[in-house]
């Protein structure tokens, strides 16, 4: 069993006690010490700064040309917090209760309490910085509700929110690269981690723009590098959002938690075509406004507008009235899949249902309708052609997030002491299904409020030799990621490594997706082994690897996605039971809703990388606060 | 439908670059543009030829990394969109299609279609924050700002910063970009301690990397995928001049 050393102590005392125990590194000594961030998303902008004003000597790393492109740009809808502005009983305890029950009971409780305790803190930082959240008139904050809650908690900056934080940790961060108390490597790409003497002392990186390979040691890692679910090619993730990082990590024996754990988000604008290159979400928030419908005839090919208001079915609603159309993303994104298997699916297609704002226009004109959601609204028209004040929206699914990521401990450090993992790139709070909004807060709570805590702790207990650029463990980690790229450049095949992605994409989508079942599990994990020696045997890339070489950055991203897919896979196998987002069609209630095993499977599954045979560590869930009980959203 | 394209290869930032021509057949009017370029790269490479590089990451207009001057205007002939939105049922059966990286001296090519924006990041790190330590802030409603005040610090602070307000300037100014993260701190209470040392580092800065004077054409707020307004600059040139006059 794996220890996770949660404090002991009453829930709401665990991290104050923490902080308490916490050594301590003199102002004085932290300049001699370096920290390694990878990753400038939420999680690692805002820790790099943290630290760097703390005093620590900070070197920063992203393959982006900027830090301000991580992908936490793109969240769109808000930021959890529990202030209780809007006076509707909602409170630390309660955000924590949403949290542990959205998740399906499949989160550490002490983190996730921790979580709904500093998420006040960060608005705080937040609009200090200057992020211009929206406002009442009296000039007070205001709040929009999101999914799996009923309290409006939510903040946002139109429909910007993730670029708006993004900036404000950016910002922080680019006053601390005018001090010098944060090295920037941009276009760097980092491709394997140095261990010496069993803990984490440094990376070795590409830089993008010329190739060269490099080393950069330390006194600790931390890996803010985001998530993973472009592993299934089409997915809201940026382009570049990629595994690599955490997956070299695993490769040098860091723990990969719940790899299965996968959001499918239920308000995705649906695919059009063999082309297509991503998916692009609608943000949860329009489900305040939005109502869900589909046809309630099967094979209704009449357009949207014709189909009379008695011969709609608003299947949420209907299954779910207490929740509504505000239920979480599992439950939502399986009920559109259930109406469209039904054969009452919209849009040529048939693979969408639509989200109509007919109501809200009605009832709050199209004016405030805009001023909300104006920038979704626009980008919906742009991809579609449609305008959606006008027809509804259709919408389905899509891959949007992963809760699986390196394991953790209640301090965010891996097994591999001195390795931290922040953001998206752990796998900590979400359980088996992340509550709206609460990626950016918990991006920013590890970045801004835990890891500068525990980060200056394991420095303060370490007494860490230096370590020179020849030793033995800098020198061997550099040459075996040489030696990685000569590979690919060695096949000399005729596929680019998109086409080999698109294939396992496919895979991951059809068997390991929204509803999986051992056959198609084992299937999975068969085509995957041969889509990974058609890779090695078929891959292309450019001889001359000096410049900036898409192919080549997205040959080792590729190579890794497979290797992390049939993890996946063989994770989702295991998991006997249904929960969150992992949908065992097997475990299944008589109307079709998740069925967990709490006996056997309350648990965190964390694989070991041993070769062919990855080997399985539990970590048991205990729940001592929340009241654990089957989720129900009716 | 047939596009004809002619795109700008260079292989290194001291490489001269040229025009090459690529005939692309079945394109799809719901193809986006950057997916239309995918597309022709897959085909390159079977063919065992170098694909086209170009920056791009986000694909819905929020990242501020794509960045091509599509047949003379940044980011393509549509108003209020980045080139990754751009789709293409706006281009007709047999049109030809010019394809370049920004030009200004301030942002060198790197390779093909990228170019390097950093300059962008030095002229924020010259004041384009506030100046707080994690862990300092006040209660978040002790700050009180309009709802109007704050809509409007808002529609400033949605620059993705990709740099197509350089690229239309015949001047190469940055006069857009510098002034919409000016008005953005200055028109809220918590940037206002440090406005006169923010837009004298921002604009020495701005004036180090060798971008342009602005001189006032609008070329950049007509390119601008944020449509971030003129009136930015307005701005900025009061808190100039207010700068000035604490001195
Ligand atoms: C479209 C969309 C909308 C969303 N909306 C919301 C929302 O409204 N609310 C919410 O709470 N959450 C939302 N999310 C989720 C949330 O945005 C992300 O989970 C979160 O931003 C992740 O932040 P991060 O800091 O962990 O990682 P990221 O922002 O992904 O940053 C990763 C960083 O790591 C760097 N990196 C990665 N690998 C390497 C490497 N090998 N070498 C060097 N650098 C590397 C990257 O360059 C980047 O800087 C949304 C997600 C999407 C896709
Ligand atoms: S002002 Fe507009 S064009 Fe200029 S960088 Fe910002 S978003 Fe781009
Ligand atoms: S790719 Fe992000 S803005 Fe175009």
């Amino acid at each position: 069993m794996l220890d996770s050393k949660i404090p002991s102590g009453s829930i709401e005392k665990k991290w104050t006690e923490r902080k308490f125990e916490n050594k301590l590194v003199n102002p004085a000594n932290r300049r001699k010490h370096t920290i390694i961030v990878v990753g400038t998303g939420l999680a690692g902008a805002s820790a790099a700064a943290s630290l760097a004003e703390q005093g620590y000597k900070v070197k920063v790393f992203t393959y982006h040309e900027s830090p301000r492109r991580a992908h936490s740009i793109a969240a769109q809808g808000g930021i959890n917090a529990a202030k209780n502005y809007q006076n509707d009983g909602d409170s630390v305890q309660r955000l924590f209760y949403d949290t542990i029950k959205g998740g399906d009971y499949r989160a550490r409780e002490a983190n996730v309490y921790r979580l709904a305790e500093v998420s006040v803190n960060i608005i705080d930082q937040c609009v200090a910085q200057g992020v211009p959240f929206a406002r009442e008139y009296g000039g007070t904050l205001t709040n929009r509700s999101f999914g799996g809650t009923q309290v409006s908690r939510t903040f946002y900056a139109k429909g910007q929110t993730g670029q708006q934080l993004l900036l404000g940790a950016y910002s922080g961060l680019m006053r601390q690269v005018a001090e010098k108390t944060v090295e920037l490597f941009s276009r760097h790409e980092m491709l394997d981690l140095i261990i010496r003497d069993g803990k984490a002392r440094g990376i070795v990186t590409r830089n993008l723009v010329n190739g060269d390979i490099t080393s950069h040691t330390g006194d600790a890692v931390l890996l803010a590098t985001g998530g993973y679910g472009n592993v299934f090619f089409l997915s809201t993730n940026a382009k570049a959002s990629n595994t690599t990082a955490a997956w070299r990590a695993y490769k040098r024996g860091a723990y990969m938690a719940n790899p299965c754990f996968t959001q499918i988000h239920p308000t995705c604008i649906p695919v059009s075509g063999e082309h297509q290159s991503k998916l692009t979400l609608m943000s949860e928030s329009l489900r305040n406004d939005g109502r869900v419908w589909v046809p309630q005839k099967t094979g209704d090919n009449r357009n949207a507008l014709e189909i009379p208001e008695e011969e709609r079915d608003y299947f949420l609603e209907r299954m779910y009235p207490a929740f509504g159309n505000l239920v979480p993303r599992d439950v939502a994104s399986r009920a559109a899949k259930r109406m469209c298997d039904e054969g009452r699916g919209v849009g040529s297609s048939k693979l969408a249902v639509y989200l109509d704002f007919a109501e809200s226009i009605n009832r709050m004109g199209e004016a405030k309708v805009r001023e909300k959601y104006g920038n979704l609204f626009q980008m919906y028209e742009k991809i579609t052609d449609e305008n959606p004040y006008k027809v509804p929206m259709r919408i389905f699914p899509a891959v949007h997030y992963v809760m699986g990521g390196l394991w953790v401990d209640y301090d965010l450090m891996s097994n591999i002491p001195g390795l931290f993992v922040l953001g998206e790139a752990n796998f900590s709070d979400h359980g088996a299904n992340r509550l709206g909004a609460s990626a950016l807060m918990q991006g920013l709570a590890d970045g801004y409020f835990i890891a500068p805590y525990s980060v200056g702790n394991y420095i303060g207990l370490q007494k860490l030799a230096a370590i020179k650029s020849d030793d033995d463990s800098v020198k061997a980690t550099t040459q075996a990621v040489k030696d990685r790229l000569e590979g690919f450049k060695k096949i000399k095949g005729n596929q680019s490594a998109e086409t080999l992605h698109r294939k396992l994409g496919k895979i991951m989508w059809d068997h390991c997706g929204m509803a999986r079942n051992e056959k198609g599990l084992k299937e999975a994990i068969s085509q995957i082994k041969t889509l990974k020696e058609e890779f090695w045997n078929t891959l292309w890339v450019p001889q001359n690897d000096h410049c900036l070489s898409s192919e080549i950055e997205k040959a080792g991203r590729v190579a890794d996605f497979i290797e992390l897919g049939e993890l996946m896979c063989l994770d989702a196998l295991e998991r006997k039971e249904s929960c969150g987002g992992h949908f065992r069609e097997e475990m299944q209630t008589p109307e079709g809703e998740t069925l967990r095993d709490d006996a056997n499977f309350s648990h965190v599954a964390a694989w070991e990388f041993m070769g062919d045979k990855p080997k399985l560590h539990k970590e048991a869930l205990t729940f001592e606060f929340a009241h654990i009980a089957q989720r129900n959203y009716k | 439908m047939k596009l004809k394209l002619k795109i700008w290869r260079q292989e290194g930032p001291s490489s001269p670059g040229k025009f090459v021509d690529y005939d692309m057949d079945h394109v799809s009017p719901d193809m986006s543009f950057l997916e239309m370029l995918d597309v022709l790269n897959v085909g390159l490479v079977k063919k065992g030829e170098t694909p086209v590089e170009f920056d791009h990451d986000c694909r819905e207009g929020i990242c501020g990394s794509c960045a091509l001057m599509i047949n003379g205007n940044a980011h393509g002939p549509e108003t209020g969109t980045a080139t990754c939105q751009l789709h293409m049922r706006r281009f007709k059966d047999g049109d030809s299609v010019i394809i370049e990286p920004w030009r200004a001296k301030a942002f060198p090519v790197i390779k093909d279609l990228a170019t390097d924006r950093t300059a962008f990041d030095r002229i924020m790190a010259a004041g384009g924050f506030i100046s707080t330590n994690t862990g300092n802030a006040p209660e978040a409603n002790s700050i009180l700002i309009g709802h109007d005040t704050a809509e409007s610090a808002m529609d400033s602070a949605a620059c993705i910063g990709c740099g197509a307000c350089v690229a239309a300037c015949k001047n190469s100014s940055a006069m857009l970009f510098v002034s919409a993260k000016v008005s953005h701190l200055a028109q809220l209470p918590q940037g206002h301690p440090e406005r006169a040392k923010r837009v004298r580092g921002m604009v020495t800065q701005m004036d180090n990397e060798g971008f342009g004077n602005c001189s006032n054409t609008g070329a950049c707020e007509a390119a601008c995928p944020k449509e971030i307004k003129l009136e930015n600059i307005t701005r900025l040139n009061r808190e100039m001049v207010r700068a000035v006059f604490k001195d």
